[in-house]
């Protein structure tokens, strides 16, 4: 395997990147983070909202209300997923989509569908965390050495 | 019939006795969907798995262009095509069920050509009197093998390109009317460095650039013999890359006959990004539109430059740069 260290490119490479960079179209970093914010902020806006009328209609305090409103925020992203119409969404909106809990119900779900044709076993089962399998893996990780830090520092007595 | 270091020229020039394009449903709504003699509604083809479609599609471009030549499939001595798929399953399962000798090809989206190039190899060395040639390439099955599940959202970047969902043969023959293969310029494996499959135009542009200066150079012609010189799937990026690539290396092709496949293929407002891309982009066009053209006497003279990516899901994990070829083929009537 050529590894990132010998893979210094040449002269002839060098240039012909460059000709090709000054030519190909660029995504505009402004206006892809404002649709971020703005498609990430109505799916938190969203959520608050859930949150609230669980609060209000159903007997849930600010606490217990969050997991119903992030099961109801997955199902929505399950379904638009299945539907086709969460891909369209995520191609103008980036970010927005993706960083939120409906990005990652939205990773699972996609591997899912696209996987059912080699079966529930090695297909549905075998690749449904093919792209969320990281996340969760470093997610648990982090959050253990979090954990370490947070009970050490109680154990030397701060907090 | 070789010339120069890396072109045949066929002597004999086989005939293309018939053609087909088979096209799916964002293809129907394309630029090029009256060129297409089957399209489909349904992206699964009435199958239970994308892959199963593409075989589909494959088979029926052959059964198509058997039919239109005016032979059965007993008359067809070999069947030479190729695939993205892995282990190039759907052209292999297509030669199962053709019953047709079969050699597959792999030269990612150049395979059209490659097989084109090939078979005309055979027709004119008299290995047989008729060899079909195809590809095919389905969208949703390239993109689950090559990047993410098809429902998956993340946002592609303006390089990126979509693979068209189709399949195109072309069966050749000693004698017959028709449009005729002429020469094919056989392409080098062209590295500039690039890793980024949402760039595939970019990758591929000096591929490209190299095999079209060989076959000029091989053949000692000048880029205005021909009426068109398309590439394969080089998309509004790449191709304008490989343009002014040419420019810059005194090749001058004018213009208004230099253009690709992966931008025709589809309307201007169609979310397609960059354009087309994949096997059955220039197999499509090639097979459908352009030989349509020079029936019709549009066209005479039709220089093809299929370009691949030669890359795999694991060679981009693994974080090699993409290897690109081009195959040109000259088809004259």
């Amino acid at each position: 395997m050529s590894s990132k260290k010998n893979k210094k490119l040449t002269p002839t490479q060098q240039q012909y990147q460059a000709f090709a960079k000054a030519r190909e179209p660029k995504r505009s970093v402004f206006y892809n983070c404002l649709k971020a914010f703005l498609v990430g902020g109505v799916i938190c806006t969203i959520g608050q909202g859930l949150q609230w009328v669980f609060m209000k209609y159903f007997d849930f305090n600010e606490v217990t209300a969050g997991n119903p409103t992030v099961a109801v925020l997955i199902m929505i992203s399950v379904l638009l997923t299945g539907f086709g119409v969460y891909d369209h969404i995520a191609q103008w909106a980036g970010a927005g989509t993706a960083i939120p809990v409906t990005g990652f119900a939205n990773t699972i779900a996609s591997a899912s569908i696209e996987h059912r044709s080699e079966g529930y076993v090695l297909g549905v089962g075998g690749n449904m965390f093919k792209l969320a399998g990281s996340v969760i893996a470093y997610g648990v990780f982090s959050a253990f050495v979090v954990a370490i830090i947070k009970i050490t520092i109680q154990w030397l007595g701060g907090m | 019939m070789i010339q120069g270091h890396q072109t045949w020229v066929f002597y004999s020039k086989p005939v293309i006795l018939g053609s087909a394009a088979v096209g799916g449903p964002f293809e129907a709504k394309g630029a090029l969907a009256e060129d297409f003699d089957i399209l489909h509604e349904d992206i699964w083809l009435g199958q239970d798995s994308y892959e199963k479609a593409e075989k589909k599609l494959l088979e029926q471009a052959c059964e198509k262009a058997i039919e239109k030549a005016g032979l059965k499939k007993e008359d067809v001595q070999f069947f030479l095509s190729g695939d993205l798929m892995n282990q190039i399953i759907s052209s292999s399962f297509t030669a199962r069920t053709l019953g047709i000798p079969y050699l597959g090809v792999f030269g990612a989206c150049s395979s059209a050509m490659e097989a084109l190039a090939l078979a005309s190899v055979i027709v004119d060395s008299k290995g047989a009197d008729y060899v079909l040639a195809g590809a095919s390439s389905h969208n949703a099955a390239v993109e689950k093998q090559f990047r993410y599940p098809t429902e998956y959202g993340s946002q592609k970047p303006p390089t990126a390109q979509w693979t068209v969902t189709g399949a195109g043969a072309a069966l050749l023959g000693q004698k017959g009317h028709g449009p005729r293969v002429t020469s094919a310029t056989i392409g080098r494996v062209i590295d500039m460095g690039l890793s980024d499959p949402f760039n595939m135009g970019a990758a591929m542009a000096p591929a490209a650039v190299d095999t079209i200066e060989a076959h000029f150079r091989d053949m000692n012609i000048d880029p205005s013999y021909y009426d068109v010189i398309a590439t394969g799937d080089l998309g509004r990026v790449g191709h304008k890359i490989a343009a002014d690539l040419l420019a810059e290396h005194g090749l001058k092709i004018p213009q208004e006959i230099f253009t690709d496949c992966g931008i025709l293929i589809y309307k201007p407002e169609q979310p397609v990004i960059a354009g087309g891309s994949g096997c059955a982009c220039s197999a499509t066009v090639t097979y459908g539109h352009f030989l349509n053209q020079m029936r019709k006497g549009v066209l005479r003279r039709i220089l093809i430059v299929a370009t691949g990516a030669l890359l795999s899901p694991l060679s981009y994990q693994q974080k090699e740069s993409i290897p690109c070829i081009a195959h040109a083929v000259s088809i004259e009537i």
